[in-house]
Order: structure tokens, then sequence, then C-alpha cells
């Protein structure tokens, strides 16, 4: 039997030799470093949710119905009458939350390794590329379940796009295909959130690979492995991904499944940030709810969207316009892909860093928290500040504090990394 | 690292937000008590679906609450509806909008949407006030256009609502009795928590299975683990 297998396999071999080579390539000789951390599940753990997705989404279509009328119904349909159906509506709503945990620490893994420096920019880009693509993924996807807060949300954002001086107007109305957000819109987002947007996803993630396998793993030592090689040419700091990443992704992957269960099983809506309650009134074109706030993993940038005042120009007859606000929160997204060229320090991890980067990072990662926390609850959640300061709304001025904070963080990395006081990298990999 | 992590647990410590308006009651519901589920479906369809509709939950579901379709046929359609039927109104959108100013709202999923504590409150709380269209007013949904449905089994009530903000503190409200229902107050709990917990589960009937699945899921997952981990441990245990 098995030799049968192996002579099947010979002659697959003989015909297309590519793919033995490809997986040799990509994984049985492809030489990670050894010393990968907690941290590093995150990356392989971004593609499993991904396949989640795409397959939990397979089926979704199978029984969801793109028709402003018939959308809300379908599923409710798909919660109740198909079999199954709940475990695969929940899968992919809470997949979608989990997209982002992951890809969030997986960036983050990124600032505190220096895994975006010198030789991995492409990667950082590539990576960055997908999370704008994925953020694009989300929101078209939030508008099909059709209720309250995707109708709005899908209302908010658009009307973003008519902020633009000029061709606003006709931009938000190209993008929705009506004068509201209304059946057209619910079409095309259904088109791309399925069709379009998915295949960009897989040929971005494709080159987040083929660039990050070209260059090679970073580490949490930041040190270049390739640069101590073994007799035998491969990185004597290096292991084949497989079996050595694989069996551990793997287990990896399973403490990863208890968490998404956990979720999917007992809190699918997550108290409120999973599934909104308000997402489970049918959308409404005439009744605005009292609060709009966006899924939680669009909140940091949405607390800096609203943080910026509203400007008029009198003198140019220009009335009050939120585009400023539009165009800070675009450069906030923006701006990550110039972080291989703002941060100059010579060492990449955060091990061998000085005291200003690493406080720094802290700050950032607090200031991306509140302006996410924030951004969840009306500005007016922590109530007024007295007369003496114009009566200004508390979390207003907390979330302007914190913008200029997340800014800071980007735009004054070239003079901190560069005055800060690094300790010096070791040669080798420490365990 | 450790330092920063919590840190990081402060945050959320600030975010205790307060919301306005009446306080609401927490809902006493038990998903697995099918008497209190039954109890409630028939609360349910005798008040409620006249006006409000459950369009997306079928009749011939409720054999989750331990009936069978005879018995639900014969206790619980009170209409021309098949089993197999969904619980739709005969009451229309323009209707509705005619006698109460808005359509009531499809109820399948309104314990997703307001949740239990908010309905367990709510139908707890409407008052008699002659300022209102339909003559009552409810405390946790001020200015309902719905009338008390519920009214002959609690009877009519009053609310007078003494502001104290001078002293920055809640109103206090100050309830009346102006004509008893048929049921005590204990008794109209017990309806009202009947009702909501029939609510929550027409929201989501396979909550239940959803928990049970959930609890082998995990069992699984930890058993599948064992063996992960010590795969894991067997190839990576000459690397150094």
């Amino acid at each position: 039997m098995a030799s049968r297998l192996m002579a099947l396999w010979d002659w697959f071999d003989a015909r297309m030799p590519s793919v033995a080579e490809e997986f040799r390539k990509h994984a049985s000789e492809y030489y990670a470093p050894k010393n990968f951390n907690f941290w590093y599940f995150f990356g392989a753990l971004s593609l499993i949710v991904l396949v989640i997705q795409i397959v939990s989404g397979i089926f979704l279509t199978m029984n969801y119905k793109p028709d402003a009328n018939l959308a809300f119904g379908s599923v409710e349909y798909i919660m109740r009458d198909v079999p199954g159906g709940w475990l695969i509506r929940y899968v992919h709503s809470t997949g979608a939350s989990a997209f982002f945990v992951v890809v969030y620490l997986h960036m983050f893994r990124g600032l505190l390794y220096g895994s975006f420096k010198q030789p991995r920019e492409l990667v950082w880009i590539f990576g960055v590329l997908i999370y704008l693509t994925l953020m694009a993924e989300a929101f078209m996807g939030y508008l099909l379940p059709w209720g309250q807060m995707s109708y709005w949300g899908a209302q908010v954002i658009v009307n973003l796009f008519a902020t633009v001086p000029f061709i606003g107007p006709d931009l938000a109305l190209w993008i929705r295909g009506d004068y509201v957000v209304g059946d057209a819109t619910l079409n095309r987002f259904f088109a791309l959130h399925v069709i379009a947007i998915p295949l960009v996803l897989l040929g971005l993630v494709s080159a987040h690979l083929l660039a990050l396998h070209d260059v090679g793993s970073n580490n949490p030592d930041g040190v270049e492995i390739k640069k101590k090689k073994g007799p035998d040419g491969h990185p004597l700091d290096g292991i084949p991904f497989h079996p050595y990443y694989t069996v551990k992704d793997l287990a990896g992957a399973v403490v990863f499944m208890m968490v998404f269960c956990a979720v999917l099983f007992f809190v699918p809506e997550m108290g409120g940030y999973f599934l909104e309650y308000n997402n489970f009134i049918p959308a409404d074109p005439l009744k605005t709810p009292a609060h709009i706030a966006p899924v939680w993993y669009f909140t940091p940038y949405y607390s800096i969207l609203r943080a910026v005042p509203p400007i008029s120009i009198e003198w140019l007859g220009i009335p009050p316009t939120q585009f400023p606000g539009v165009m800070v929160m675009g450069i906030a997204t923006l701006i990550l892909f110039f972080l291989p060229w703002l941060d100059r320090s010579p060492v990449k991890s955060i091990r061998y860093r000085g005291i200003l980067y690493k406080s720094a990072l802290a700050i950032f990662v607090v200031t991306f928290l509140v302006l996410g926390y924030l951004g969840t609850e009306s500005v007016t959640v922590w109530g007024q500040f007295g007369p003496w300061l114009g009566s200004a709304d508390v979390a207003t001025v907390v979330a302007r504090i914190f913008t200029l904070l997340y800014f800071a963080f980007f735009f004054l990395m070239p003079w901190y990394t560069l005055i800060d006081k690094c300790k010096p990298e070791p040669d080798r990999v420490t365990m | 690292m450790k330092k920063f992590l919590l840190a990081l647990l402060v945050v959320p410590a600030i975010a205790a937000a307060s919301e306005a308006g009446y306080r609401l009651d927490r809902a006493p519901i038990d998903p697995h008590d099918q008497l209190s589920l039954q109890a409630g479906a028939r609360t349910f369809v005798n008040y409620c679906l006249n006006c409000h509709g459950a369009q997306y939950m079928r009749y011939n579901r409720m054999t989750d609450l331990g009936l069978t379709e005879a018995q639900i046929r014969d206790n619980l359609i009170l209409t021309d509806a098949k089993v197999g039927d969904t619980m739709k109104v005969a009451l229309s959108v323009s209707d509705g909008k005619a006698m109460f100013g808005a359509a009531p709202p499809d109820l399948t999923v309104v314990g997703r949407s307001r949740g239990a504590d908010w309905l367990y409150t709510y139908l707890r709380t409407f008052y008699r006030d002659d300022k209102s269209p339909t003559g009552w007013n409810n405390a946790a949904f001020p200015q309902v256009a719905m009338p008390h449905a519920l009214w002959s089994l609690q009877g009519e009530r009053s609310l007078e609502v003494v502001s104290h903000a001078e002293h920055h503190a809640p109103p206090e409200y100050k309830w009346g009795q102006l004509s008893p229902g048929t049921q005590t107050t204990v008794q109209y709990d017990t309806t009202v928590r009947d009702l909501v917990n029939f609510l929550v589960y027409v929201g989501e009937p396979a909550a239940n299975d959803r928990k049970r699945i959930g609890i082998v899921a995990l069992f699984a997952l930890v058993f599948v683990f064992i063996f992960a981990y010590a795969l894991k441990k067997e190839y990576w245990k000459d690397v150094k």
C-alpha cells in the first residue's frame, strides 16, 4: 500500500515538481528563528481565522438574501430554521472580531520587536494593506444583517466621503448607488464583501508571506539569524518551520480555538461588542438611533474623527465641515505605512531599546485602548467640565489629548528613537 | 512586561458609565424552567400576539418547551395558522400606525435588542396618565405609544416622581394602586417573569443547545490540546 502511494507521488512529482519544491521552500526548509515566543502565534492564527471566515462565509451565502426587504429575516432564518445555521452565523460573527483581535496583537508584536524595520519594510507594507483591506471587508460585511447599527453605521461612514471638498456628495452617491443607504448599497456591499475584497485579501496575504519568506522572520531578539550560518548553509539559530513551528502553532491554534469557542458558545454577543444589541432591530431609514457606535475594532479611529472639531472658513464662504476630522482619521491609518522610516533606532527588539521607546510604546497602547473605549460611548459619557472650561464634554477633551498622543508616537519617533540609549544586541538569539 | 499589562487592566476601570433614567430591575429568568416558558408562551399568545407578531418564530418550534405539536395547536394557536407557520399578526402596519401612532414592533428578537431586565422592568412600570393619548404612560419608556396590555392582571397604578435634583440625588418614584387587578403583585411579577423568559427564548431558540454543545466542544478541545502539546514537546526536545 505504502509503495503504491509512493509510486503515485513519484508520478505526480515527475509531472509537477514545483509542489514539492514550494513545500520545501516555504515549510520544511524555511528556517525560522528558534526563539519565537507567545507573540509569534498571531500570524498563523490570523491565517486560521481567514480560513474560518471564508468557509463559514460560503455557508452563510447559501441562505442569506442580499435584499433590503429580506436580509434581516434571512439572518433570523439562518439562526432558526437552517440546521446548524446559528453555529455558522456565530462562527462568522465571532470570527470577524477574532480577526481584529489577532491582527492587532500581530501588529503589536511588530512594534515590540521591530519586525517592520529594514529589511522587512515590504512585509510591513503588505501587512498594513491587509489591515486596511480587512477594515473595508468588515465594514461592508457589517451592513449585511441589515439591522439598525448596520444601516446607520454605514450611513455615517459613507457620509464621511461626502465631506470631501467639491466631489464629496457625488462620491458618496456613487458609493451608495442611491441617495440614502438602500437596496442598491446592500447589493453592492454584498458583492464586494463575498468576492471582490476576499480576493484582494488572499492576494495580499500571499504577498505578505512571500515577502516574509524571502527576507526571513524576525525574532524577539531582533538579530538576523542569516548572519550566522552553519557548515550546512542553514542559519545556526534557525529550525525548519515544518515540523517545528507547524506542531507548535497547532498547539497554539487549539488554545485559540478554546477561547474562540468560549465566546462563540457562551457569550456570542460579547456584551454588545461583537454583536450590538441595536442590530437586532431591523434597519429603519426613518428612525435614527440615539447613539450610533461602530463595532469595537473601528472605535479608536472613530474617536479620532470625533475629536477633531468641524472647521468653517468664513472668508471663503465654506460652512462648517467634518472634512478635517476625516482627513486626520485617514492620516491616522495611513501613517502606519511610514513606520519603517520613522524609526531610526539601531536595534529592533524592545529588549535592547532604551526607556524612551519603551515608554512611547506603552503610552501608545494605552492611547489606542482609551480611544477605542471612548469610540464606543457617546461624547457625554463622562459629563461636562464646569463653565471655567467652556462646559466642554470631558470625553471629547480626553479624546483630543489622546489623539495628540497617538500622533506624537509617530511624529516624534525619528527624534526619540535616535536619542534613545539602546543596549548592545547579542550576536546570537537568546532562548 | 508584567507591569505594563497590569497598567492596561486599570483602563477599563475608568470605564464605569452611568445610565440615566429609571433603574432596571433584574429579571429572575431561567432558560431551563420549562413550566415558566410554557406559562410565558400562554401569556404571549393571549396578550401580545394580537398586536405584535413574532414573524420569524414558528409555532412548532415551541416543542423545545416540552410541548407536543397537538398541544401547541390546541392551546397556543388562536388563529387559523398552521403549526408550521410563523407567529404572524393580523394587524397591518398601517392599521397599527393609525391606532397607536407607531406600528407595534415585531417581537421575535426583542429579548436580544432590549434585554431581559429592560423588558421585565418595562412590563411592570405602566401607570395611568391623563395627558397621554392612550391614558397610559411608562416609567422605563416615557411617552410610550403602547397602552398597558396586561392591565387587567396588574390593575391600574399611579406614579408620582419626586425630583431630588437639588441634592444631586436620583428622583424618587412613588407608586400607588388606583384599582386592583386579578393578580397580586407577586403573581403579576411571576407572570411578567415567565413572559420575559419566553421572549428571551424566542430571541434565540437555539441558546440552550448552544451552551450544551459549547461544553462538549471545550472538553473536546482540552483533549486535543493534550495531544497537540505532547506532540510539540516531542518534536522540540532537541531544540536548544
